[in-house]
């Protein structure tokens, strides 16, 4: 915002600098008969002065571009809290794990965004029985995703008592149907003290699932004084959708952590990238226009797509692979173009090891030189065509990730694909005029060069014509 | 008469050809990395590229987190200028940590290619009784032009990314403070000599759009573009070359050339003997 703030008196200054520059230049033409020469000289020096103090300004784009769209859809939010038999420990400063909870859920509805829509659903809140098959299917929206009735939202959360079994899986599940689907990204916080005690499904597979298809879906996993297993199996969802993990030991972290991500999912809702199947060679591969696009890509899988690039157009793209399970050590990944014949075009690769969330690369490939190359060779597809012919480029997008003991390699993992075709930037000329010390030093010894031999010339032939008269 | 506006206007040119060389250079040394006076801090941060909080340089970031977490933000940046990304991580007085900790800041250009970093601690490893980890970054110069086939930094988006690169599992989750500023470290300007990227290298946010086999044809290719093209390639002033300070120098140099010229021609003529 600060940028875009910055960028506009840029514009408006090159637009000045201009005119400045612009009008004494005219005048200075027509003022040249009557007006001393040094003012000539100051004026079209102070022109040219102007206008480079507008060249550099010329450079200035918007200085944030990449606004995201903002779409008319409201951003939508879950919050899922675990209103189990074990939320009735009193081990957060000496209060329940839910009246704590339940405090969060007031500040957070107090200080809800007016635009943000938010649900909240609950699980194991009503059924106190033993029997597993009904326990395992307690879970209900209380408040429905939409604009936020406070008053009704606080009572409704007022009113849980710690009760049943965890279906987290369930509920996960049943939180993203509630908020539906739409084209921009959607956020569900999950609180929670405690493993699942219902799975299957596991709550992390559901997770991955909800991730492979396609709705845009994050989910934030808070955990209330956590144990080891919890942290794991909440880690796992968290990572399996790109969402974060946080683990709450007082009233205030829950407060803030969840009020963070209430705001987030404002702040950074996003349209959805749309989504793409990659092919498995060149040939039967989609055909992308500008614009981001998910898929997914499993272990030593090659996805291929198209991008038609015209000349004189520039091809950007860019890949990300998100990890959204364990893997070894170390890992790459690789982004190809090629011709359609197979030749290589150009690479983006990148490599690394460790713990990361996503692993991108990205190249540009300019079209211009290939249109070169063929006309030097003299195969030009077609003679009578216009001037715009048409290349196709192949992407390819591998990695070079392994799946560490135990993980599942379906779905494939998580691909965000970056396309963008743009006017291409060609090779600057070299410069045509001089600049430096020495090219004055050389002018100088070359005007005076000049002044010596036609002076002596000039010497000589007078004395000759003296002689010869 | 004559002379003296010559002279005059030799000075100017001159005077104007040393203000604009030392400018960059000047600004370089003189800019500390603190935040610009009147920024407003910037109190979220992003978990994806895509989703990048947007910050300028100057402005200062704070935000609560958790470790573990994979921040973003993105940064504009222009032809010629160098920035310095410092990152401070402040770990909770009242809470122990399970072990060491290795923490990294990566930067990314608008393509999400890994940017280098000139100096700066981009990947410290802190002691699990340590209260606090520092992380910086300096990145190149940016570049008015490269070849398409090249990783230079160019014009356009920067990514930031915050990230715990090796840690104790258990410490996952813990909140953290973290503050963040990038400053502009540099600026020179754009150079006039060394071209310039059409479009700067800000990535498309929007959901892209699948095309059909007939976006192959030639003829639907040719309506787009054709008027574009035909007066591109008729050009008449395309031969002049850009305002620069090369202008400023050459024109100077023919000038002196020229009063050497006379002078020279002067020196080789005697003083006439009546």
């Amino acid at each position: 915002m600060g940028g875009a703030e910055r960028g506009r008196p840029g514009s408006t200054a090159t637009v000045h600098a201009r005119l400045i520059a612009l009008s004494p230049a005219d005048q200075s033409k027509r003022e040249l008969a009557i007006v001393p020469a040094v003012i000539n000289i100051k004026r079209s020096t102070a022109a040219l002065l102007g206008l480079m103090a507008a060249v550099p300004l010329l450079g200035i784009q918007p200085a944030n571009a990449a606004e995201p769209t903002r779409t008319s859809e409201a951003p939508r939010v879950e919050l899922v809290l675990d209103v189990s038999g074990s939320m009735r420990a009193r081990d957060i400063g000496g209060r329940s794990r839910i009246a704590v909870a339940q405090e969060a859920f007031n500040e957070v509805v107090d200080a809800l965004p007016e635009t943000t829509e938010l649900g909240i659903r609950v699980l194991g809140a009503t059924y106190p029985g033993d029997d597993p098959a009904i326990g395992c299917r307690d879970t209900q929206q209380i408040v429905p995703v939409g604009p936020v009735d406070k008053p009704a939202a606080k009572a409704a959360v007022a009113d849980l008592r710690p009760t049943g079994y965890t279906p987290v899986g369930l509920a996960l599940r049943e939180a993203a149907k509630d908020l539906g689907t739409g084209d921009t990204t959607r956020r569900i916080v999950l609180i929670t003290d405690g493993e699942d005690t219902c799975a299957p499904p596991d709550p992390c597979e559901v997770a991955r699932e909800l991730a492979a298809q396609g709705t845009h879906l994050v989910v934030d996993t808070l955990g209330l004084a956590p144990d080891d297993k919890v942290r794991n199996q909440l880690v796992c969802i968290a990572s399996a959708t790109g969402g974060t993990y946080t683990a709450a030991e007082s009233a205030e972290d829950l407060t803030d952590r969840i009020k963070q991500l209430v705001d987030r999912a404002s702040d950074t809702y996003t349209q959805a990238p749309a989504l793409v199947a990659g092919g498995e060679e060149c040939a039967k591969a989609p055909l992308l226009g500008p614009g981001v696009y998910t898929d997914r890509e499993s272990f030593s899988e090659h996805r291929w797509y198209r991008v038609p690039v015209r000349t004189g157009e520039e091809l950007r793209a860019s890949v990300s692979v998100s990890l959204d399970r364990p893997v070894s050590r170390d890992y790459g990944v690789l982004l190809r173009a090629t011709a359609t014949d197979g030749r290589e075009l150009v690479r983006g690769t990148d490599a690394g090891s460790g713990r990361t969330d996503v692993l991108s690369a990205g190249l540009r490939w300019s079209g211009a030189e290939e249109e070169a190359l063929e006309e030097t060779v003299g195969a030009s597809p077609s003679p009578t065509a216009s001037a715009e012919p048409l290349t196709t480029v192949c992407l390819v997008v591998s990695n070079s990730f392994a799946p560490a003991a135990g993980t599942r390699t379906t779905p494939g993992m998580p691909v965000e694909l970056t396309i963008d075709v743009v006017e291409a930037a060609p090779t600057p000329d070299g410069p045509d005029l001089g600049r430096g010390w020495v090219l004055l030093l050389l002018l100088t010894v070359a005007g005076l060069v000049t002044g010596l031999v036609s002076g002596l010339l000039t010497r000589w032939w007078v004395a000759t014509w003296r002689e010869n008269r | 008469m004559m002379r003296t506006s010559i002279g005059r206007g030799l000075v100017l040119a001159a005077a104007a050809g040393l203000a604009l060389l030392p400018a960059g250079a000047a600004a370089a040394d003189t800019v500390a990395p603190t935040p610009s006076p009147g920024a407003v801090t910037v109190t979220k941060a992003g978990t994806s590229f895509i989703t990048a909080a947007q910050i300028s340089a100057g402005q200062p970031v704070a935000v609560g987190a958790s470790v573990g977490d994979y921040l973003y933000w993105s940064f504009p940046a222009q032809a010629g200028q160098v920035h310095d990304v410092a990152v401070t991580v402040t770990f909770p007085a009242d809470r122990k940590r399970a072990g060491d900790s290795t923490w990294s800041v990566d930067v990314f250009d608008g393509l999400r290619r890994r940017q280098a970093c000139t100096a700066g601690a981009q990947t410290p490893a802190v002691a699990a009784t340590a209260t606090r980890v520092d992380l910086g970054c300096t990145l190149r110069a940016v570049r008015s032009w490269a070849e398409p086939w090249s990783g230079d930094p160019l014009p356009g988006t920067y990514y930031v990314r915050l990230s715990v690169a090796e840690l104790a599992d258990r410490d996952l989750g813990m909140p953290v403070e973290v503050d963040l500023l990038v400053s502009l470290l540099g600026d020179e300007g754009a150079p006039a000599d060394d071209g310039t990227l059409k479009t700067p290298l800000v990535p498309p946010v929007k959901a892209g759009t699948i095309l059909d086999e007939q976006a192959l044809s030639p003829t639907s290719a040719q309506e787009d573009s054709e008027d574009g093209s035909w007066f591109d390639g008729v050009s008449f002033t395309g031969w002049i070359p850009d305002l620069s300070s090369r202008w400023i120098w050459t024109t100077a140099g023919g000038i002196l050339a020229a009063v050497a010229g006379v002078v020279g021609f002067a020196m080789t003529r005697r003083p006439r003997v009546r």
